[in-house]
């Protein structure tokens, strides 16, 4: 069933709430992704509050759906959700990247609640997920495997080897995104190692691909729609995204894939965010 | 679990470590429906294809894709099941080290790793496929247990015992073609113990793998020609090392030779120096294994042969530590 308007409207300000927790944590951190963090953040809003069964009072259920951010860098995104999910309690990421914290800027699954799986170094989510894919549908489990990729990760010939892979062995229980925000640490996708043409090379892979913008709840949960109905074999969602969006001095500026904010910068960030 | 299961039926000197495995894991997965496989190609070598067999549904094979291989069986071990995943240990322990050690070790994975063509038992294959340094490699990721069996009855006992083990596990064996120390299986194997071959006053030998028979026949050669009381220790589990006979040895011979199919760098005679130098009592030391270099190409026995690691390269090595000159203080206390 489409998404009212109305539903809409309330994840349009809860991405924005999101987008607000982003801005205070990379504060607190000294440091964050927060470009990566910025871009996928409605992709995350939108299966954590609509989408994915998952229970945050018993975050270890067996039959939740699991979701890999396999862009793992972007923990600084997912940490919150997380949070305002119920699964722990917003405060204690002011502690975030801190001496002993459970939360470094790559989520540990086995120290914070929420996470199914530990990632940071690019390449291993998408492997991963197809392991969880294969277990639940042996198991005749009825959960799905969300994964979520970075544009850029997808130069790491890991992810073609699980593309290769999802494919091979039909995997209609994976539904995976890449956040195409079309920037990576050095400079643009394409300056750096092209991707395009990205889509064919997934349908090439075996892939039916969805492409949509990735800002755009509409447009997203029409795309997941598609792909859990797809029956022949793997999806995956070319959300189109906009790195460090909803902060105007940040947006597509290839040098906010990582950063610290000043004070005065966090109110700045704010205010853009609250012009959306 | 263990009930039902036994392995003297096997012959020993007809099988080899791998088939042996693959036996091993076929009764393995008829008591245990969580038991599942995974190769990348290598289901025939690895004798992984066995179990594949008997139980199509539960076996994948995901091509020439080791990376992809070790982070499969990290998304299986996460929905709940006991992977078992077979290839060589060159594409194990260096092709796929970070998702080994990120996708399985980090996260404490219940994922079972047999790595084989171990060492230089593929020589005749040339440096790309000999595997010489990853004890090094699995010794230094955390949370995980590295075992070198030393033939195929010790292989299928610790099979059978690393179900029950929880967490990551690392077994390393040959290609398959070595000759069997043990007769039958009751001789106390335990994960993280070191079996004692034979008892000795004069210098110890700790071997794994393939270097188990070689130490045997040498110990009994020292003992027939220089009157030497050679104790042999069987440490098929080079992590965690059992400490305690590493110091009995050195509180008890004060001479060790340490003997393995390993760059002499990182493995088993490192991880005994690491326990020796943290005594701090003298104690006579050398390792037998291959050079820090890229072993030639050859038939393993060549090969063997060519680095010392034979009965006469561990005999003459010995003889050299026996004469290696040292202040015995009879009050170890002092010397702390």
């Amino acid at each position: 069933m489409a998404l009212s308007e109305k539903r809409i409207q309330e994840l349009k300000q809860i991405a924005k709430g999101i987008r607000k927790d982003i801005i205070d944590i990379t504060g607190w951190a000294g440091g964050a992704h927060i470009g990566g963090g910025m871009s996928m953040v409605d992709i995350m809003v939108l299966l954590y509050w609509e989408l994915a069964k998952v229970d945050p009072k018993n975050p270890d259920w067996e039959d939740r759906d699991r979701v890999i951010l396999s862009k793992g860098h972007a923990g600084v995104g997912y940490a919150p959700v997380l949070a305002r999910k119920g699964y722990f309690q917003f405060e204690l990421l002011k502690n975030f990247n801190k001496f002993m914290s459970p939360f470094g800027m790559h989520l540990d699954g086995c120290k914070v609640k929420g996470v199914d799986v530990s990632t940071g170094s690019l390449g291993h989510g998408l492997p991963i997920g197809v392991g969880l894919a294969l277990g639940a549908r042996l198991q005749k489990k009825p959960w799905i495997t969300y994964c979520i990729l970075g544009d850029g990760e997808c130069n790491e010939g890991s992810v073609w080897e699980a593309a290769m892979a999802a494919s091979h062995f039909k995997l209609t229980n994976l539904i995976s995104f890449v956040d195409r925000n079309r920037l990576m640490i050095d400079g643009g996708t394409e300056e750096v190692m092209a991707l395009e043409p990205f889509a064919d090379k997934w349908r090439a892979f075996g892939f039916h691909v969805i492409e949509c913008d990735g800002h755009d709840f509409a447009a997203l949960d029409n795309a997941i729609g598609q792909a859990r109905a797809h029956t022949a074999g793997p999806c995956l969602i070319m959300a189109n995204t906009v790195k460090g969006k909803g902060v105007d001095f940040m947006e597509g500026d290839v040098k906010w894939h990582y950063g610290g904010l000043s004070t005065d910068l966090v109110a700045k960030a704010k205010e853009s965010v609250d012009r959306m | 679990m263990s009930e039902g299961l036994t392995w003297t039926v096997y012959d020993a000197n007809t099988m080899t470590q791998a088939e042996i495995y693959g036996e091993v894991l076929c009764k393995l997965g008829e008591l245990d429906d969580k038991i599942v496989g995974l190769s990348a190609d290598l289901a025939n070598s690895t004798k992984i294809g066995k179990f594949g067999k008997k139980f199509p549904d539960r076996f994948f094979n995901v091509g020439i894709a080791e990376q992809n291989l070790f982070g499969v069986a990290s998304g299986l071990a996460k929905s709940g099941l006991t992977p078992f995943v077979s290839t060589m240990a060159v594409f194990t322990a260096m092709r796929a080290a970070e998702q080994v050690r990120t996708d399985i070790c980090y996260q404490n994975l219940n994922v079972k790793i047999i790595a084989t063509h171990a060492g230089a038992s593929f020589g005749q294959a040339g440096t790309t496929h000999h595997c010489t340094e990853d004890l090094a490699i699995m010794r230094s990721f955390a949370n995980m247990t590295v075992i070198v069996p030393a033939d195929g009855i010790e292989m299928a006992l610790c099979v059978r015992e690393c179900v029950e083990r929880p967490g990551p596990v690392y077994i390393r064996i040959g290609r398959g073609f070595e000759p069997t120390y043990y007769e039958d299986e009751d001789y106390g194997f335990k994960i993280g113990k070191a079996v004692t071959i034979k008892d000795g006053t004069d210098i110890t030998l700790i071997c794994c793998g393939i270097t188990v028979l070689q130490a045997a026949e040498a110990a009994k050669i020292l003992e027939e020609n220089d009157g030497l009381s050679v104790r042999v220790l069987n440490m098929h589990t080079i992590k965690p090392l059992d400490e305690i006979a590493v110091m009995k040895a050195v509180l008890e011979t004060r001479r060790i030779v340490t003997f393995e199919e390993h760059n002499i760098l990182g493995g088993l005679g490192s991880a005994v120096a690491e326990v020796i130098a943290k005594s701090g009592k003298g104690c006579a030391f050398e390792t037998v294994g291959i050079p820090d270099c890229f072993c030639v190409v050859g038939y393993p026995e060549d090969l063997y042969t060519h680095y010392g690691l034979d009965t006469d390269g561990v005999v003459s090595k010995v003889r050299d530590v026996m004469k290696i000159e040292f202040e015995e203080d009879e009050d170890w206390e002092d010397e702390v």
